[in-house]
């Protein structure tokens, strides 16, 4: 034991090793990059104009996916209204009011559940609550409270993280200064959690933005040459819309389909890239 | 004005615990309404029926042992992939990776786990199945395999993300300590540093699981979906079909209060206890290393 531990060869094994590990790491990374590139590439010629601005026609085989981006950008505002101030008030109070206590370990398991929950079991439960018990319909409405349910624990994790990340002395002074507990939380901690609490936002809704199972019984439709009008309406949305027009749609058009995922994949990937920069900007900035 | 302050404080005070309170009732409610669809299976079906393997809807066959053991079959194939790739690559940005690589690498794996599942699945049918078929020799793409090797990706971010948390909260005072004893990194990391991570790794994994069970729209788009008891690793490389998928693929189709419904809403249930065990094991996991991480310094 003691022999081999010190045998010569241990720097040949760790060169070896860190060999290794380096082309695991790689073979990870590069696949992630190839996909990216590669639906960049094949949809690009895919897009124009009409393409983006135009409505589809042909039994979705011709025209453009308008109504497709619209309503993944309804569903994301949607999925916000419901989530942001929901998550960031439940975060406020795990890291500002909440005591150690049995309820407090209650609501953390809660959330971790939360965020283990299969996303095909969220759309179940949408259809039973929102779209049959509360009889909001398949629609726009249903769709977004059930990914704001989905998108909470992200939302709750990240922003309490950055709220715990503002140092005590912060709170300790605008107390002894006078000022209340929300005043404190509102003036001083929210400001300095801010990006932190900014890219769990974003990163919640990123999610959201590209998911399909939640939606598929609770909002999403399989063609709609129209706009929708309310939120009773149910709406066309990329996701589905890719799944749709790869699976069951005979003799769709590769190039649409292409298209189709490279306008939900920069549409997911810039969320993406502004929480990374809020992110690294904040940590460059940062005082304390 | 004096007390109008300190209401407004006391009504806020309020509704921010309300929040903080509302994450447990979304689990029962949650609960509640996949029971309350999913409960009344078992007076319409009798237990041996559902627990046959033979998965036939459309003539009243509601066997769910072809998508149970389809789950696992895909589930496992994940694991194989998603555990090696997910540890190495959480060691190599934590241990080995100099600061700049670090940098790129943590939000490229980040990237991973933003990717949509529909777009995985997308390609998967386009690149990865035809590929598949003509290099394994298969007489289609669509299978088990498949559906594993995507799974594997979607849960290697999980991986990384809770192993790399784990393995840089080990205190820098047991590296160093193995240093000056005369280790190797190599040796360091082996025998020093994952050790004391292991909790936080064993979480890392179950989380990855979890992620791959209740995976939904990848699977359904490139397993075949067939619901075929799988009976061994062999299964791998033919068709099956999920849990998740089987209700992603039949909820749209079925009447509203049939048979089939609660059927659909009683695997859900299924799905539901299955995340809340692996979602409970794994937290505790973690509870428990906190503690001992507490002793350690106090």
């Amino acid at each position: 034991m003691m022999t081999k531990f010190l045998s010569r060869n241990r720097h040949t094994v760790q060169r070896l090793g860190f060999v290794a590990i380096t082309l695991v790491a790689v073979a990870t990374v590069l696949p992630i990059i190839g996909t990216v590139i590669y639906i960049l590439v094949k949809g690009g010629s895919a897009i124009s104009l009409e393409f983006l601005s135009g409505f589809p026609h042909d039994g979705m085989r011709a025209g453009g996916i308008l109504p497709a981006i619209i309503g993944t950008l309804y569903l994301t505002i949607g999925t916000a209204i419901f989530s942001v101030p929901l998550g960031i008030a439940a975060a406020i109070y795990l890291s500002e009011y909440a005591k150690d206590n049995q309820v407090t370990r209650l609501i953390r398991l809660a959330i971790i559940n939360l965020a283990g929950i299969p996303s095909v079991v969220y759309g179940l439960f949408g259809l039973g609550l929102f779209v049959l018990f509360l009889q909001f319909g398949t629609s726009i409405l249903a769709a977004s409270l059930t990914l704001s349910i989905m998108t909470l624990p992200v939302i709750i994790s990240t922003s309490e993280e950055a709220l715990r990340a503002v140092p005590q002395s912060f709170r300790t002074v605008s107390i002894s200064l006078g000022a209340t507990r929300w005043q404190t939380i509102s003036r001083i901690i929210i400001k300095e959690a801010l990006p932190g609490i900014l890219t769990g936002v974003i990163l919640g809704l990123e999610r959201a933005a590209g998911e399909t199972a939640p939606i598929l019984f609770t909002g999403a439709a399989f063609f709609l040459p129209r706009l929708p009008h309310s939120v009773f309406d149910a709406t066309m949305a990329l996701p589905y819309h890719l799944f749709v027009i790869s699976t069951q749609v005979p003799e769709m058009p590769i190039q649409i389909q292409y298209g189709t995922a490279l306008v939900l994949l920069v549409f997911v990937l810039t969320m993406n890239v502004i929480a990374t920069v809020i992110r690294s900007r904040a940590r460059a900035r940062r005082q304390w | 004005m004096e007390k109008s302050l300190s209401w407004r404080e006391f009504i806020i005070t309020r509704l921010i615990q309300s929040s903080g309170y509302s994450a447990i009732l979304f689990v029962a409610l949650i609960f509640f309404f996949l029971l309350r669809e999913g409960l009344p299976t078992l007076s319409e079906v009798d237990a041996s029926s559902l627990l046959n393997f033979r998965w036939y809807p459309i003539e009243s066959y509601f066997g769910i042992l072809p998508l149970l053991s389809g789950s696992l079959i895909v589930t496992l194939g994940a694991a194989l992939i998603a555990v090696p790739f997910g540890i190495g690559t959480a060691v190599y940005i934590s241990e080995i990776a100099p600061r700049w690589m670090r940098e790129i690498l943590k939000p490229l794996v980040e990237l991973l786990g933003g990717l949509p599942s529909v777009v995985l699945g997308f390609l998967g049918i386009l690149v990865l199945s035809p590929f598949l078929r003509v290099f394994l020799d298969l007489p289609t793409g669509l299978t088990a395999f498949t559906g594993s090797l995507l799974l594997g990706g979607i849960a290697v971010p999980t991986v990384v993300s809770v192993a790399e948390d784990a393995l840089d909260s080990v205190p820098r005072a047991y590296r160093e300590g193995a240093w000056a004893l005369g280790a190797t990194k190599w040796q360091t990391i082996w025998r020093v540093t994952l050790p004391a991570a292991k909790s936080g790794v064993l979480t890392a994994i179950m989380l990855g699981v979890g992620r791959a069970i209740g995976e939904t729209m990848t699977v359904m788009m490139v397993t075949g979906n067939a619901p075929v008891l799988a009976t061994g690793l062999g299964s791998l490389f033919s068709p099956v079909r999920t849990m998740t998928a089987t209700i992603a693929a039949e909820m749209g189709e079925v009447a509203n209060g049939s048979t089939h419904y609660h059927v659909l809403f009683f695997i859900g249930m299924v799905l539901f206890i299955i995340s809340l065990i692996v979602n409970v094991i794994a937290s505790s996991v973690v509870f428990r290393a906190k503690k001992r991480a507490e002793r350690i310094l106090s």
